[in-house]
């Protein structure tokens, strides 16, 4: 079998299980935040933790809960690292408080940005206690702000869209959890390791020393990959074989990096009463990530001729194709974990990885935050399209008037915002320069790659460049909390704007909001605008390399 | 008195492009004048132009070039073209408000005081409240209602209409215009307004575009301008840092001129001009919008209620045949019709007299002149009683009217209605006709019903077609008639109109259109009463005719100059336009950007990355010609769209997805493909300039 | 203020929540999964070891160092395959890689042109325990002369331990370089045995 066509198999593998999964998940997801009901389990919970979960909140009330636990997340996390010397099972893992805040801020902003190497850096209860948690409720974070703004856009004339506690409770228990117990087993009997060994240190056949590490890998694992956040237990991440040993659990992470943020569009079909909706919006994220995944395979694929192939920095038993397909993936998902090195991909292969992030993560996006990154770019469609049929634009009978464009301006600002600034302050610092590993375009790339990577709450790195200093690690880590929370609020408060309109019926002199043709806009609008705005810098990084 | 439609308005402005290019040329002063940064600070995205050339200035200044210079003469010339469109948008209304404030000269007014002393005063010191008799010849000093005669009126000066229009006290015709003149007959107008907030003043100021503000929409595309030039100002911003790191540091000049063309001049410098434009447009039409919202506000409309009269049938219903009652001759009823309606000043009462003349001898009907000069009392039709008639002084009582009406007062006067009257007042009324029963009662006898008068609307022409393209917009139409639910039915599936209101009082009126609204519709009306007020406040969008009472048109937030109700569709087109042209140059000035890059990126890095000239897809002569052609096409597309931006994108009434792509192709593909020709040719002529090498 | 005191309270409430959730998630979670591990998957958690008389002499996933002539040899490792650490060496197309790879090219003592592109790569973990049946076939001659073997007989073990795609389509061929050797110590013990 050729290359081609086992590349093109799995890719349909792939889609067929996205397909015929994001129906009963999508539609389990809205069951789960419209269920009048709570579960035993979860009744337990909120008596333990005493939060409120009998009344729904209104924008302001939801916000300031998920800034406070997610104050309080940063807060714990911090402290657990920066304690982990004296803590149990140490094994001498220490961190620079600089580094210690950007692990805190990375877990919980769901980036998962590493400026520390599994191995070493941190200690298996840091892995487990505060990292493994954090994957779970960080996701569920994103997951409760998308469908908070999902409430704002369903309802008509209210005043709240939902109940924190009760969203983030019910996404850990009714939809993260479980998947997450059947991805971890299904990929510990892959081969993923599930042990509380230490590192041992054996002698080889040939004579020599290697260290077999051990660790609560196979847990974390799935949920690394579930909830979008991609930080690895070992440096190599999904490369290492430990955390991704062939094919098959390859596929099973790819799989599960795609899962929530493909079924979630369905989700807001069924919530807003128009499963057409959620077609549109998967078909934007399927497009983008179609696109991506072209762009990327092909330069990895075609432009890295010659008798190196591209194998430099991927696996024999995963190969171009599935790296590819693994990168298009982790880069569209805010998800961040690798099984190759970005930065070793041919200059248009690793330039779609990073503008697969500067897509603004709806490629499909991470778990929450694909679909309201997603609807972000509808409702600025909806504004310049919606004016061209000749009406105030509107979504689903809402209004997108000054306060909705605006805070729907500012959330989408946010992003390139830090990119850029934070890219053009780190090129001309001699520091900075220092930490890099290349030189010309394809230093600027690895510097703009990490700026891009955090602000989008990705977390994959052109791994080249050595973060782990104060500087890096202090702005990177401000990217991250603002590129995250900054735009949470927004999006909540544009939640909050869109539940106190009341719906307008759709006529035929209105947009609608599900044809092919404005599926095409949405598009044609996300790639037009990440491209000017970032045309200028990807012109000196990988165009540049490129072309050269 | 139905006014013609479909005529020019007054100052046309001419559309051709000669005449475009006189205005444009006449308005270059004031396009300078505009370059005051108190005035250009109001868009965003044409202030940071005017920095950006203030700062090229100063650049070239430092260190004068032959490419410094150029390319700061051209973005000053795009901030003046920007400041043009402007100007001439405004120019156009200015020239309207000259006209005017020509009929708006001092006059001088006829105050009655208490006791019927009249004396001469200054329009300008009357008050609210203050009665005016007005002589044939005289200007009206002020706004006000006829509160005694009737007056041909030549409302010339506001409405362009050459033919005169009758005011007269009572009713619905009584407000009359400051600075319209009296031809004949004399009125007493009590003044509504005072001097200075009369309609005229209010017109002129609007068309004059003083009292412009900016409309909720217009806010938000700035906001979105706002943050397309943020963003793109950090792009360029950012580039600086990045060029240096690559061994390339930019000059200044060359990375304002990039940050100008990419941030959305066309549309940033067209945006206040297509405002004014629009409301121009409605001007053009004989309509006043009080205030740009609502013009906005009318492309959204989602629902129209139409009054039948006037609107969907030809004003006024007409007495088309007379139906004797079994056993009784035509001449009768003739002569009795005749009678009840002499006194009856509504149109249907004048064409039934004008019917039934017709077929009187003039001997008769100086007979039935005679009787009722002999002493008689009309009884007027009011909305309870729903007939009309005369009491003769010989104790002849004649009625007609509401058929059930009048059938009741024939059975209350111990009359019968023969089984023919019945038969022919359902053929009738199922027919859509009105049926009005003529009876008499003579003293001593019981009443009899002598049979009926067919009372025809006709349904305009072409409103069938109208209304299929308003349902094609997502326009629900709602017919409002007095009429009863089975000649409302009749009529409405004759227009063609997709619902309708029947016996409709202003209550009912008022519900529809709160249902409506709370239903998320946005609703459009017209009106002219005093009861038709509290609706014309409540819609969305109410326009209220000028030949309509003074509440009517304070309530409106539009007053239709022509009194022509079928403009209501119209001015829910301009509103589309608008809206539609908007975004179609948002669409048009984001799209030009891809070839901007294309242009300037290559020319900026070609000398570190040779590789880079890939991406010069156009074949660009040189760095430095390729950033000024740039530059010089941002410039002229503001100049070659400012006759789009009056005239509005032409909007075809079609399904949303149609439009939509029709829109996309036009202005999205066409804003792509559009520069990349134009900075070519451009390259061509602007690379034999010095300096290009 | 109302913000504040709001925020204060909801925090002191998301601590009690977090608290909670780090029991479930962090505790009994990793504890579930591990129990089932070691209930039907014992050797995967363990890490797939491969044990040579009784010992642990390395993991089937875990690529290694294998010196010498008569060795199949793994992929060039930026970790030279201590286990210790794991990554790659981060090189973008361009000169770096291109002298990387000469300098990888003499230290095995193959050409630049016409090896296998595994032969001359680092893996992105360092610990790749696998390369193409390609390479392995270019290092048939070297290993059967340095061990005295048929080189048809090397090169039917490199046959017998390669890999095909998974379920015929997922992933790449491959050798895996611990087995092969294994098998090849067992050959060459047979032979001279």
């Amino acid at each position: 079998m050729s290359d081609t066509l086992s590349g093109l198999l799995t890719i349909g593998v792939l889609v067929v299980a996205l397909v015929v999964v994001h129906v009963p998940l999508g539609n389990w997801m809205a069951k789960v935040f419209t269920d009048e009901r709570h579960w035993r389990p979860e009744r337990v919970f909120y008596r333990l933790s005493r939060v409120d979960a009998s009344s729904e909140q209104g924008w302001r009330s939801y916000s300031v809960a998920v800034l406070a636990f997610s104050a309080v997340s940063i807060v714990v996390l911090f402290l657990l690292i920066a304690l982990q010397g004296v803590l149990p099972l140490a094994r001498g893992a220490a961190m620079h408080l600089d580094t210690a805040l950007n692990t805190a801020v990375s877990f919980v902003t769901n980036t998962n940005w590493q400026s520390y190497a599994g191995e070493s850096g941190v200690s298996p209860v840091v892995q487990t206690l505060g990292l493994t948690v954090q994957n779970f409720v960080s996701a569920a974070v994103g997951l409760s702000v998308a469908v908070a703004l999902v409430r704002g856009l369903a309802r008509s004339g209210g005043a709240t869209i939902g109940n924190f506690w009760v969203d983030l409770v019910r996404s850990v228990v009714r939809v993260l959890l479980p998947i997450a117990v059947v991805g971890a087993v299904l990929l510990l009997l892959g081969g993923v390791i599930s042990n509380l060994a230490e590192p041992t240190t054996i002698t080889t056949v040939s004579g020599g020393q290697q260290v077999i590490q051990g660790g609560l890998v196979a847990s974390q694992e799935a949920i690394k990959e579930l909830g979008t956040n991609g930080g690895g237990y070992f440096n190599a991440n999904s490369a290492h074989p430990f955390e991704n040993p062939n094919a098959l659990t390859n596929l099973l992470e790819i799989f599960l990096i795609l899962v929530i943020p493909f079924s979630l569009p369905r989700t807001y079909g069924v919530l807003v009463g128009d499963r057409r909706q959620g077609f549109a919006v998967a078909g934007l994220m399927a497009a983008l990530w179609g696109i991506m995944l072209t762009v990327i395979t092909w330069s990895e694929v075609h432009s890295a001729a010659g008798p190196l192939g591209s194998l430099e920095g991927k696996e024999v038993r995963f190969g171009p194709w599935a790296s590819s397909l693994f990168a298009a993936s982790t880069t569209g998902t805010s998800t961040g974990a690798v099984n190759s090195l970005h930065e070793s991909y041919s200059a248009l292969g690793g330039g779609g990885a990073l503008f697969s992030m500067l897509l603004g993560e709806i490629s499909p996006g991470g778990v929450g935050t694909g679909l309201y990154g997603a609807l972000l770019i509808a409702i600025l469609t909806v504004f310049i399209s919606g004016l061209m049929v000749g009406r105030t634009p509107e979504i689903l009978g809402k209004s997108i008037g000054r306060r909705e464009i605006t805070l729907t301006a500012l959330a989408l600002l946010v992003m390139p915002a830090l990119v850029l600034v934070f890219t053009g302050i780190g090129l001309v610092l001699p520091n900075v320069r220092a930490q890099m590993l290349a030189s010309g375009p394809h230093g600027l790339t690895e510097v703009m790659y990490a700026y891009a990577s955090a602000s989008n709450n990705n977390g994959s790195a052109f791994a080249g460049f050595s973060a782990d200093a104060p500087y890096t690690n202090l702005t990177l880590a401000l990217c991250m909390l603002l590129g995250r929370f900054v735009t949470i609020a927004l999006v909540l408060a544009l939640a909050g704007s869109l539940v106190a309109q009341r719906r307008r019926p759709a006529t035929s002199g209105t947009l609608p909001t599900h044809s092919p043709t404005f599926v095409g806009l949405l598009v044609g609008i996300s790639l037009v605008v990440s491209g000017l705005t970032f045309f200028p810098a990807l012109a000196l990084g990988p165009l540049a390399e490129a072309l050269a | 008195m139905t006014q013609t439609t479909d005529r020019p308005a007054a100052p046309t402005p001419g559309s051709s492009t000669a005449t475009l290019l006189r205005q444009m040329l006449a308005t270059l002063p004031q396009a300078f004048v505009k370059l005051d940064p108190r005035h250009v600070w109001r868009s965003p995205v044409v202030f940071v132009v005017w920095v950006g050339s203030l700062l090229t200035t100063v650049f070239a200044v430092v260190s004068p070039s032959w490419f410094a210079w150029l390319i700061t003469i051209w973005l000053w010339a795009t901030v003046v073209f920007a400041n043009l469109a402007e100007a001439v948008a405004e120019g156009r209304g200015k020239a309207q408000a000259a006209t005017l404030r020509a009929t708006r000269t001092d006059t001088i007014a006829h105050r009655r005081g208490a006791g019927g002393v009249v004396e001469e005063v200054s329009a300008a010191d009357l008050t609210i409240g203050d009665l005016v008799v007005v002589h044939p010849g005289e200007v009206i000093p002020g706004d006000g209602d006829v509160v005694e005669g009737m007056a041909t009126v030549d409302e010339s000066a506001i409405t362009g209409e050459s033919a005169p229009v009758i005011r007269e006290s009572g009713g619905d015709r009584c407000a009359v215009t400051g600075g319209t003149t009296v031809l004949s007959d004399g009125i007493v107008v009590k003044v509504t307004t005072r001097p200075g907030e009369s309609f005229i003043d209010r017109m002129i100021a609007l068309v004059e575009g003083a009292a412009r503000q900016k409309t909720p929409n217009e806010i938000a595309l700035t906001i979105l301008l706002t943050t397309l030039t943020i963003i793109f100002l950090l792009a360029v911003m950012a580039l600086q840092p990045l060029a240096i790191y690559s061994g390339s540091a930019q000059t200044p000049i060359v990375l304002i001129a990039l940050l100008v063309c990419l941030i959305p001049t066309t549309i940033g410098a067209l945006l206040s001009a297509i405002g004014i434009a629009g409301m121009d447009r409605l001007v053009q039409r004989n309509v006043l919008a009080m205030s740009g919202r609502a013009v906005e506000a009318a492309g959204d409309v989602s629902t129209l209620l139409l009054d039948k009269t006037g609107t969907i049938t030809f004003g006024n219903r007409r007495a088309t045949q007379l139906l004797a009652a079994p056993d009784l001759g035509t001449e009768e009823i003739t002569r009795v019709a005749y009678l009840s309606s002499l006194a009856d000043e509504t149109p249907e009462g004048r064409s039934i007299v004008e019917l039934a003349a017709l077929t009187l001898t003039d001997g008769e009907r100086a007979e039935l002149d005679e009787k009722t000069e002999q002493g008689c009392e009309f009884v007027a039709f009011t909305a309870q009683t729903r007939m009309s008639g005369v009491d003769l002084a010989s104790g002849l009582a004649v009625r007609k009217g509401a058929s059930d009406s009048v059938l009741r007062w024939v059975r209350d006067n111990g009359g019968q209605v023969p089984q023919g009257v019945l038969t022919d007042v359902d053929a009738i009324a199922t027919s859509g006709g009105t049926p009005l029963v003529v009876a008499s009662h003579e003293p001593g006898r019981t009443a009899r019903a002598l049979g009926v008068v067919h009372l025809k609307d006709v349904v305009k022409p072409g409103m069938k077609e109208r209304f299929a393209q308003l349902r094609a917009m997502g326009i629900k139409t709602v017919m409002i008639t007095g009429d009863n639910p089975l000649t409302a039915r009749s009529i409405a599936a004759e227009a063609g109109v997709d619902d309708y209101l029947a016996e409709a009082t202003p209550e009912d009126k008022m519900a529809l259109i709160k249902k409506e609204q709370e239903g998320g519709r946005l609703v459009a009306m017209t009106g002219d009463g005093t009861n038709d007020a509290p609706a014309l406040a409540q819609s969305d969008v109410g326009v209220a005719m000028n030949t309509g009472t003074s509440a009517a048109k304070e309530a409106a937030n539009m007053v239709d100059l022509d009194s022509d109700p079928t403009k209501l569709i119209d001015i829910v087109s301009i509103g589309k336009q608008l809206l539609i042209t908007r975004g179609a140059l948002t669409t048009f000035s984001i799209a030009n950007d891809i070839a901007k890059y294309f242009a300037i990126i290559p020319a900026m890095f070609v000398v570190l990355f040779p590789g880079l000239d890939a991406l010069n897809i156009m074949g660009l002569s040189t760095p430095t010609s390729a950033i000024l052609s740039a530059v010089i096409f941002n410039a002229l597309i503001i100049i070659a769209l400012i006759p789009l931006s009056l005239r509005g994108v032409r909007y075809r009434p079609s399904s949303s997805t149609a439009l939509l792509r029709r829109n996309i192709l036009l202005y999205g593909v066409g804003g792509i493909i559009a520069p990349f020709i134009g900075i070519k040719l451009i390259d061509l002529l602007v690379s034999h300039l010095p300096g290009m090498m | 203020m109302i913000i504040v005191t709001s925020f204060i309270r909801q925090s002191v409430a998301g601590l009690r929540a977090l608290l909670v959730l780090t029991v479930v998630l962090g505790l009994l979670y990793p504890a579930l999964v591990w129990g089932v591990g070691q209930a039907v998957g014992r050797s995967q958690a363990a890490g797939s070891l491969v044990t040579v008389d009784g010992a642990v002499v390395g993991s089937s996933l875990i690529g290694q160092e294998w010196k010498g002539e008569k060795w199949f040899h793994s992929r060039p490792s930026a970790g030279d395959y201590t286990g210790d650490v794991s990554g790659g060496s981060n090189l973008g197309h361009g000169p770096d890689l291109d002298a990387a790879v000469a300098e990888r090219a003499k230290q095995a003592g193959i050409p630049v042109q016409g090896s296998p592109a595994d032969a001359l790569t680092a893996s992105a973990s360092g610990l790749d325990p696998h390369v193409t049946p390609e390479n392995a076939a270019q290092q048939v001659a070297r290993v059967s002369a340095a061990r005295g073997l048929p080189a048809s007989d090397v090169q039917r073990l490199v046959d017998e331990h390669t890999q095909g795609r998974t379920l015929g389509f997922l992933g790449e061929p491959r050798v895996n370089v611990l087995q092969l050797n294994l098998a090849l110590q067992g050959l060459t013990t047979a032979a001279t045995g």
